[in-house]
């Protein structure tokens, strides 16, 4: 078994896990100011407070995995992305701050000050998410040293930028679906609207995103040639998305949040697809490409971290299983609550 | 602009590491504290250590958000500005981070929403297991990230792949890299240091309600806990400290003599105050107890210690930093072991502990000297090994990334000293709430002090800011004011929405 494509295939999971849990208390943040209430929002940020902590972990393994596994890639990458990294710490942290501030003091101008912080800090983390994708599917300036030679604002082009917005549609459809599952009442029937119109702007944004990149970027679905199987992940892709209207309708919340999930797990797939077997793709010349290979630690090291992930990985099923069975059901404010 | 990038990707790693490292050693040292005072809960049913689990998971709650939050930043920053240190060392110094990743950080945060959200959702032996799990988990997460540091300190279990930029340091044997000759050491003196940051955390806060009459019986009872705890601790930790010393005396001769301003080699003084002279290359105004290192380093007085003589210039450490925080470290420990003896005494012999009120006000303040103590201990062990990032093997100056200019730099190390100011003002402002807040009682509803935005910023603006402890006193008094003049605010009822998580 080639361990280098095992674990190509293991840090798009993490990825995956990471986009489809933290994607939906990024959610949560980008609709945050839609509502205009003080108890709303308070639902809302005890929706997720719970679990937010829990989901950035996957960011933090997905980060742990890429730098033991693949080395050159996470040091080319992420001193590539230095800026755009920095801006993204920056909002990640200001959220948790804005969580644990706001519900500290009533005055209204105070609640506002954090509740426009994480609204910001949500998007813009989700925004950052999409650009690095979406620079990542364009290719950056790599050179034969491995090294980035280009500048940060060069990382600002307009593609990345269009990826940037999918990705804040996509997690504002996946978090108003979440939202839907944990309201009540006459919250949950305008949560219910949000869904049909985060809905739509995803829809609009998908299908623009989808022809853009096949027509700029037609190397995308070069290697469906030798894997005809992965054209499954394109249907599932198109199945889901067009059941997350399905179930709205039907009043089958969970049914969307799971379509809503299992698109964004085919949208990273579809994004490894597109990569494979490069990890970060140079746009001078594409010998210079980091690849699964090039990048990658010793074997010795591929077969350590595999046992960790074997050990570890149903451990980490077990308690997110666990945690997310103890806060099910519908948001209570309490006196443990933000 | 000329910027030196080697400086500013220091003094950034500095600045983030040394803020994150406030969070963590207190969310190990309390969390042991913690299984201890549920686990006497369950076994007792005495309400008085279920208000104690209680009351100190909110503080510890706390304390771990912004522990996460600021740890995010050193996994990305070995990337962002250590790039090519990161492929140096990523086949091994990586697998212990992802380790850390998924054996540590999964089991604490998973848990942890139980721990504070879960008091009425589970039942209590299941909380009590989450509590359990933390612990072990932010245990665990020291154990990865030290194993990863030691390895950087005294490497071993590798080779060396390729030639000049392109060499990689490669894994031969996990088993030797998790038992590297510093690891073991190491990882039990950052986790006693830890235990006795948690025990004078927990001296501080409830010696303040002793000084001021509030929630007496749990206070004594709780400072009890923790005395015992920072007395076994403290002791502890000065052992594991000589044998650190020693180990680093064989593998990092060069640290040492740092430590000590050991610059020739000889007799060795043990430095009980002293200036170093890094121009010159020596003591001044030394006050040192001849012969006292050899016989640390060697049981004996006459033996030589390495000094720094013996190595080249280019490879040697800087003094001045390594030796004053070594000695600020060592002078807390020294102190820790009197204090806290001395109240044991007064606690167990003499009966009249809480009466000492000059003691309990130390007690309010020590807790300082015990952060001080872990910041100043990791600086030594890590300035002491410049001019290395990987001992012997990978110049500091060589691991920086070559794609990021100081500008780049610069400009986060500013975001970054905005936001942390931020989030320096909210762990005060917080933890300080919840402390004048106090233990909750179980049979009656909790009693409810007012807040308001006044005192917020009166607190947030105070001078003395950085410490809670100095804060404290004065808040109590505002407060109090506050509450005479406005007891509307001391609606029970308001707990639901003013005590927020």
């Amino acid at each position: 078994m080639d361990l280098h494509i095992v674990w190509f295939g293991i840090i798009g999971i993490l990825l995956a896990g990471y986009a489809v849990l933290d994607g939906f208390d990024l959610g949560v943040g980008i609709l945050h100011l839609f509502s205009k209430s003080d108890l709303d929002r308070r639902i809302f940020m005890n929706s997720i407070g719970p679990l937010w902590d829990g989901n950035e972990v996957w960011l933090v393994v997905f980060g742990g995995a890429l730098f033991a596994t693949m080395p050159e890639a996470y040091a080319t990458a992420f001193s590539a992305y230095y800026i755009p990294f920095m801006l993204l710490l920056c909002a990640l942290i200001f959220r948790a701050v804005s969580m644990e501030f706001r519900s500290k003091n009533e005055r209204r101008w105070w609640r506002v000050m954090w509740d426009f912080g994480f609204f910001a800090a949500s998007a813009l983390a989700t925004f950052l998410f999409g650009v690095a994708v979406g620079n990542s599917l364009q290719g950056i300036p790599i050179g034969a040293d491995k090294e980035f030679a280009g500048t940060t604002l060069g990382l600002l082009r307009p593609y990345p930028i269009l990826v940037g917005l999918l990705a804040v549609a996509l997690f504002a459809m996946h978090g108003s679906i979440y939202l839907y599952l944990k309201t009540e009442g006459g919250l949950q029937q305008r949560v219910k609207h949000w869904m049909w119109t985060t809905f739509g702007i995803f829809m609009t944004v998908y299908v623009l995103t989808t022809i853009v990149t096949l027509v700029r970027f037609p190397h995308v679905v070069r290697n469906f040639e030798t894997m005809p199987a992965a054209w499954l992940a394109v249907v599932l892709n198109v199945l889901m998305v067009a059941n997350i209207p399905r179930a709205i309708y039907k009043e089958k919340p969970f049914y969307a949040f799971v379509s809503s999930s299992l698109t964004i797990c085919a949208l990273i797939f579809l994004f490894g697809m597109a990569l494979f077997p490069n990890l970060i793709v140079s746009s001078i010349n594409p010998e210079y490409s980091l690849t699964i290979y090039n990048a990658a630690s010793s074997q010795k090291t591929l077969r350590i971290a595999l046992l960790m992930a074997i050990i570890g990985m149903p451990l980490v099923l077990t308690y997110t299983a666990i945690v997310y069975w103890v806060f099910r059901g519908k948001v209570e404010i309490g006196k443990f609550s933000y | 602009m000329d910027l030196d990038v080697t400086l500013l990707a220091r003094l950034q790693f500095a600045l983030t590491i040394m803020f994150h490292y406030l969070f963590p050693p207190l969310s190990i040292g309390l969390g042991t504290l913690l299984v201890f005072m549920e686990g006497m809960y369950l076994r007792t049913k005495d309400t008085q250590y279920e208000q104690m689990a209680r009351f100190f998971t909110k503080l510890f709650a706390v304390n771990f958000a912004l522990g996460v939050a600021t740890g995010i930043v050193m996994e990305f920053q070995f990337g962002t500005n250590w790039a090519t240190y990161s492929r140096f060392v990523g086949d091994i110094f990586g697998s212990a981070l992802a380790a850390e990743g998924i054996f540590a950080f999964f089991l604490e945060s998973g848990f942890l929403a139980v721990l504070v959200f879960g008091w009425d959702k589970v039942s209590p032996r299941m909380h009590f297991f989450s509590t359990l799990m933390v612990a072990l988990g932010s245990i665990f997460s020291a154990v990865w990230i030290v194993i990863a540091n030691s390895w950087q300190q005294t490497p071993v279990g590798f080779h060396i792949v390729g030639e000049g930029v392109l060499a990689r340091a490669e894994i031969t044997d996990f088993w030797a890299v998790v038992f590297n000759p510093s690891s073991m050491h190491r990882l039990n003196h950052t986790i006693l240091g830890a235990y006795v940051l948690g025990a004078f955390f927990v001296m501080s806060i409830t010696a303040f309600y002793i000084l001021k009459k509030r929630h007496e019986e749990f206070a004594k009872k709780a400072f009890t806990i923790a005395l015992v705890f920072g007395a076994v601790t403290s002791i502890l930790i000065a052992v594991s400290g000589h044998f650190n010393a020693r180990m680093v005396a064989t593998y990092q001769p060069a640290k040492l003599a740092s430590f000590e301003g050991h610059y020739k080699t000889g007799r060795g003084d043990f430095h009980i105050f002293g200036i170093p002279n890094e121009r010159e290359e020596r003591m001044d105004y030394a006050v040192a107890v001849p012969g006292l290192l050899s016989f640390l380093v060697h049981d004996n007085f006459t033996e030589p210690v390495t000094g720094l003589d013996k190595f080249p210039k280019e490879d040697r450490p800087p003094v001045s930093i390594p030796f004053y925080s070594f000695h600020l470290m060592i002078g807390f420990g020294v102190f820790a072991i009197f204090i806290t003896l001395y109240a044991l005494y007064l606690r167990f012999w003499r009966n009249n502990l809480f009466g000492k009120r000059w003691l309990m006000w130390v007690f309010v303040f020590a807790v300082l000297g015990a952060y001080m103590a872990n910041q100043t201990g990791w600086t030594a062990a890590e300035v002491g090994r410049q001019p290395w990032v990987v001992y012997g093997l990978l110049r500091t100056s060589e691991g920086i990334s070559k794609a990021v200019v100081g500008e780049q730099i610069l400009a986060s190390i500013i975001m970054f000293g905005f936001v942390y100011l931020l989030l320096f003002a909210v762990w005060v402002f917080v933890m300080n709430s919840k402390i004048q807040h106090g233990p909750d009682s179980i049979e009656m509803p909790a009693e409810t002090s007012g807040e308001n935005l006044l005192e917020a910023a009166a607190r947030l603006a105070n001078p003395s800011g950085p410490s809670m402890s100095l804060a404290k006193q004065e808040d109590v008094e505002t407060q109090l004011v506050h509450e005479s003049i406005s007891p509307k605010f001391q609606a029970p009822q308001k707990r639901e929405t003013e005590e927020g998580k």
